[in-house]
């Protein structure tokens, strides 16, 4: 196939993207929901093009710039659905505010244009270009609320501590550049084999991890993660909190695992370090939290260092643990900031704890749907959040470090306290308001859809699974 | 037709469960009573054919479905039934009956919720003791937390929340290490399959680290002591029927992992460290006896006995080894085994029908303190006398059920080592003074106060409920000859299992 079929989806993202910014520049502003059906239909048709061109085997173009694998295809395909899904629960979000910012739609496609570059990426520059890409247009979508105080802060200092990691993350690359004399992911992977390796090599790795834990949100380099999820308006924390840890898993499958596979000794000790101490800070400092949306931003740090111990097994498998793991994370992370977006009413964000208190009374049937989510989140059989844990541990059990499965599961007892915190107030607290939620009847059909496919994923793990080995057999 | 008698049992209660749930928000909360009768009783009625249709010559697994689950990892939905699963799951789905029974006038708020939560939580522990595959076991074992978790939390005392959250934190911290193990043992024996880990070699220092997660997992959920601490306060907060849940079933799975993880697949483990288990079931079953002997609270005081109780089971279980030492004969270990499987069966009974009956005076007094109360026989005769029965039963008294386990236990603890058996022994006499003491000071003397003097005698739901109990507890007492030939050809295998090393 020639370079451009390759790359078909991409193009079309593109040139739809631009389609839709012209149509909300034209027909926006009152009629935003045009903007919004075109944002769907754009995402829809591009969906349509990675299943028509499903790619068989793996193949680059444009000189190896780009790779079009199955893990690409997939994971391009996750992100798509979790972009449409965040359009309908940002749909109903504007809806309930009678406040839309139809631009929302139109910097969430190019957003997705990055994260498709990023998956795809085959050299350092597509790695930037498409790292940069997703970056700009989220610190815009966080800026957007330009009346809010909080979400000026959270964009200022998203985008300063943003720079600062791209910074990094150029630097490193910098220095790859210098002793390996190539960006190509797979030449540098050729020149940086274990016997070769120099101070220079690991000193550019060391920086480049830094620049993509950035972009994971572990920590220490989490800081940015709790205001910017707090501050931004839901459906943005919503979407940031999604699709981009599908992309950001892409992003150090693609420098670690490829690019920098003969260094695989450092960066697992690297990484070992980054996820304990994510998992512990994450998990102890969540519990202190009393705003749903930072105690689910720390809770995305934990996250994130349990995502990183399938990549420290590195093995096919491993990779394939952590790439169920981010799948069912974003979803299941999707579900919690959607059941705050389903407890906002106009003004005001359903974001305190205290808004979830007594909610099976109000409403049995979300509150079972949030019940599910928190518990899937926990790690509780027989949700799907168990099974992306279960995957995950045991291809480390596998490859010999039983104790960090140890660590990791002390620390998920700690996280399942505060997760116990929210069922505790929906199912056991009396609540504070007798009316029942202003949710409509769409925004309850896509929560419920959201919920019951953690369960569905629970009971039946294995199809999705295998569905990440096969994306992973090339590693 | 060949019917899945099994996976009816367990997912009959499960769907049955939730359709009670989601749909009685709509319905008046009397259809969910009924509703959850007819479940419960069905599914008991389904787990007295598997009973009808157990073989007891062998100790094979019988009833067995064998679905592939999640296959690239050899995982399966594997089902099953011996002579160890069998008893145990009778025990549930005749609890539960009780349990839905119990709660027929005094669950008020959330009706649906209530019977739906208990027949969720009887299918997922028929689950568990079926359960042949390791991570079914583990997704059973755990999922059985939620609804457990909500109905301590919704309908539980003054101190509801602070037990729920503890209880469920406390058997999470235990099971997720034994999730550990069991990968662990996955890449050491190729496969999820329990049968398959039965026969997984492992050296000393693999088999001790595992027995470890894996008693960490059972004996929070026994609970032994020292980590015994959640289930005082989860019993005093719980619902009748969530006490009686606990009791009767949930502290059986400690237990029933024993026998079907911790044994077979760490002999050498298990024979290593039974110093260990011994200590703290003899610690158990004297120490919780004496705190027992001081509680002011009922079902607290109840909730102390059911550890000293269950510190027997741990103690007939795990003694074979030194037995063995010491006879060469592994006939001890067997008799231990079928000790610790009556007693657990036996508890289950009248730890159900103790609790009961502390719901019984609950209902009209409000008060589970014993010193709200005192001359109860004057009001209420039928239920003093039903009441004396079980207290008899928790005593260990001879034609009853209690009697037999507890009996069978000291018999073979005595061919390990005289002062084991003497300190086990000791059960009898602070078995008698806690329970007659409670009974003495509730059920006799004069009508201490007002509150006392109106209350009412059991009424006929109440009656039907106690009746069954009573006979069930002294038919065990006083013929256990079915139940002890229904495990017998397993206690043989896993005696035989047990006694060959795994090291490689």
């Amino acid at each position: 196939m020639s370079d451009i079929g390759l790359v078909i989806p991409e193009a079309s993202l593109t040139t739809l993207a631009c389609l839709v910014l012209m149509v909300d520049v034209f027909r926006g502003g009152r009629t935003w929901l045009i903007t919004f059906w075109a944002g769907v239909l754009s995402v829809l048709l591009v969906l349509l093009t990675i299943t028509v061109w499903f790619p068989i085997q793996s193949s680059t173009a444009f000189y190896q710039t780009v790779q079009i694998d199955v893990m690409s295809a997939v994971l391009k395909a996750f992100v798509l659905v979790m972009v449409m899904m965040s359009f309908f629960y940002a749909k109903e979000y504007f809806e309930q505010q009678a406040r839309a910012i139809p631009e929302f739609f139109v910097l969430a496609l190019f957003a997705t244009l990055g994260m498709m570059v990023l998956i795809s990426a085959g050299s350092l520059v597509t790695v930037y270009l498409g790292l940069e890409l997703l970056s700009l247009s989220l610190y815009a979508m966080v800026a957007m609320d330009r009346d809010s105080v909080k979400a000026s802060e959270a964009a200022m200092k998203y985008f300063i501590l943003g720079a600062l990691a791209s910074g990094m993350l150029l630097y490193g690359m910098s220095m790859i550049y210098g002793v390996t004399g190539t960006l190509d992911l797979a030449l540098i992977a050729e020149q940086s084999t274990a016997d070769e390796k120099t101070l220079l090599l690991v000193f550019g790795l060391a920086f480049m991890l830094t620049g993509i834990a950035f972009k994971l949100g572990v920590a220490p380099f989490h800081m940015w993660v709790p205001d910017v999820y707090q501050g931004a308006s839901t459906p943005v924390t919503l979407f940031i909190s999604s699709a981009p840890k599908l992309a950001a898993f892409a992003l150090a499958m693609r420098v670690l695992t490829e690019g920098l596979s003969g260094l695989v000794v450092d960066w697992q000790q690297m990484l070992m370090i980054l996820a304990v101490l994510s998992m512990a800070i994450g998990n102890i400092v969540a519990i202190a939290q009393t705003n749903i949306k930072r105690m689910l931003a720390y809770s995305t740090v934990a996250h994130m260092g349990f995502l990183l111990l399938g990549l420290i097994a590195a093995n096919a498998l491993g990779y394939a643990g952590a790439m169920f793991y981010a799948i069912v994370y974003s979803l299941t992370s999707m579900g919690a900031f959607g059941a705050v977006i389903v407890l906002s009413r106009k003004g005001q964000d359903g974001e305190q704890l205290s808004d979830f208190a007594g909610l099976s009374k109000r409403s049995p049937w979300i509150a079972f749907l949030i019940l599910v989510l928190m518990f899937s989140l926990a790690g509780v059989p027989p949700f799907a959040g168990f099974w992306a844990k279960w995957f995950v541990l045991k291809e480390l059990v596998g490859a010999g470090y039983v104790w960090l499965a140890a660590v990791a599961v002390f620390f998920s007892i700690i996280g399942a306290f505060y997760y116990l915190r929210v069922v505790k107030l929906m199912y056991f607290d009396e609540p504070m308001r007798h009316d029942g939620l202003a949710a409509s009847s769409d925004m309850r059909l896509v929560f419920s859809v959201n919920s019951l496919a953690i369960v569905a994923l629970g009971i039946l793990p294995g199809s999705l699974m295998s569905v990440c080995e096969k994306a992973l057999l090339a590693f | 037709m060949n019917l899945p008698l099994l996976s009816l049992t367990i997912w009959l209660p499960i769907i049955g469960g939730l359709w009670v749930i989601f749909a009685g928000s709509k319905v008046h909360s009397q259809a969910s009573r009924n509703d959850a009768l007819v479940i419960s009783v069905a599914t008991f009625v389904l787990s007295l054919m598997l009973y009808q249709g157990f073989d007891n010559s062998t100790a094979a697994m019988q009833f067995v479905e064998r679905v592939p689950w999640i296959p690239q990892f050899g995982i399966n939905y594997a089902v099953g039934i011996d002579g160890f699963a069998l008893p145990l799951i009778l025990l549930t789905t005749f609890t539960t009956v009780f349990v839905v029974l119990a709660a027929w006038e005094v669950i008020q708020e959330r009706v649906s919720l209530y019977m739906g939560s208990f027949l969720v939580l009887e299918g997922l522990m028929v689950g568990v003791f079926s359960a042949l595959d390791a991570i079914l076991f583990y997704v059973f074992w755990e999922a059985m937390l939620i609804p457990m978790f909500l109905a301590i939390g919704i309908w539980g005392g003054p101190r509801r929340v602070y037990a729920t959250i503890k209880f469920f934190l406390y058997t999470f911290l235990g099971s997720v290490f034994m999730l550990v193990a069991l990968l662990y043992l996955y890449f050491k024996g190729g496969t999820f399959e329990i049968a398959g880990l039965h026969d997984a070699m492992l050296t000393l220092t693999e088999q001790k680290w595992i027995f470890f997660a894996f008693f960490l997992a059972f004996a929070v959920k026994i609970p032994m002591w020292p980590v015994h601490t959640w289930l005082p306060d989860a019993h005093v907060e719980a619902p009748t029927g969530g006490s009686v849940i606990l009791a009767a079933i949930m502290l059986k799975m400690g237990g029933y992992g024993f026998i079907r993880f911790s044994l077979p697949i760490t002999p050498d483990g298990a024979n290593a460290l039974d110093w260990l288990i011994i200590l703290l079931s003899l610690v158990a079953v004297v120490y919780i006896g004496f705190v027992a002997i001081v509680q002011q609270d009922m079902k607290k005081l109840i909730a102390y006995s059911s550890i000293s109780h269950m510190g027997f089971v741990t103690l007939g279980f795990f003694v074979g080894f030194q037995i063995f030492a010491k006879t060469q004969d592994w006939g001890g270990a067997a008799m231990g085994l079928e000790g610790g499987m009556v007693q657990m069966i036996s508890h289950g009974l009248v730890s159900a029908a103790l609790f009961l009956c502390v719901g019984v005076v609950y209902d009209r007094m409000h008060s589970r303190m014993i010193s709200d109360y005192g001359g109860v026989v004057n009001k209420m005769p039928v239920f003093a006398a039903f009441m004396l029965l079980f207290a008899m039963a928790n005593c260990g008294l001879p034609g009853t059920s209690g009697f037999v386990g507890e009996f069978l236990v000291i018999l073979s603890v005595f061919q390990a080592n005289f002062w084991y058996a003497f300190f086990a022994a000791l059960t009898l006499i602070l078995g008698a003074a806690y329970t007659l003491w409670m009974y003495k000071r509730v059920i006799f003397g004069a009508v201490a106060n007002d509150n006392v003097q109106t209350l009412t005698d059991v009424n006929g739901r109440e009656k039907f409920i106690l009746a069954v109990l009573a006979v069930s507890v002294l038919a065990l007492g006083l013929y256990p000859a079915p139940l002890l030939e229904m495990m017998q050809p397993s206690v043989s295998e896993l005696v035989a299992h047990i006694s060959q090393s795994k090291i490689p």
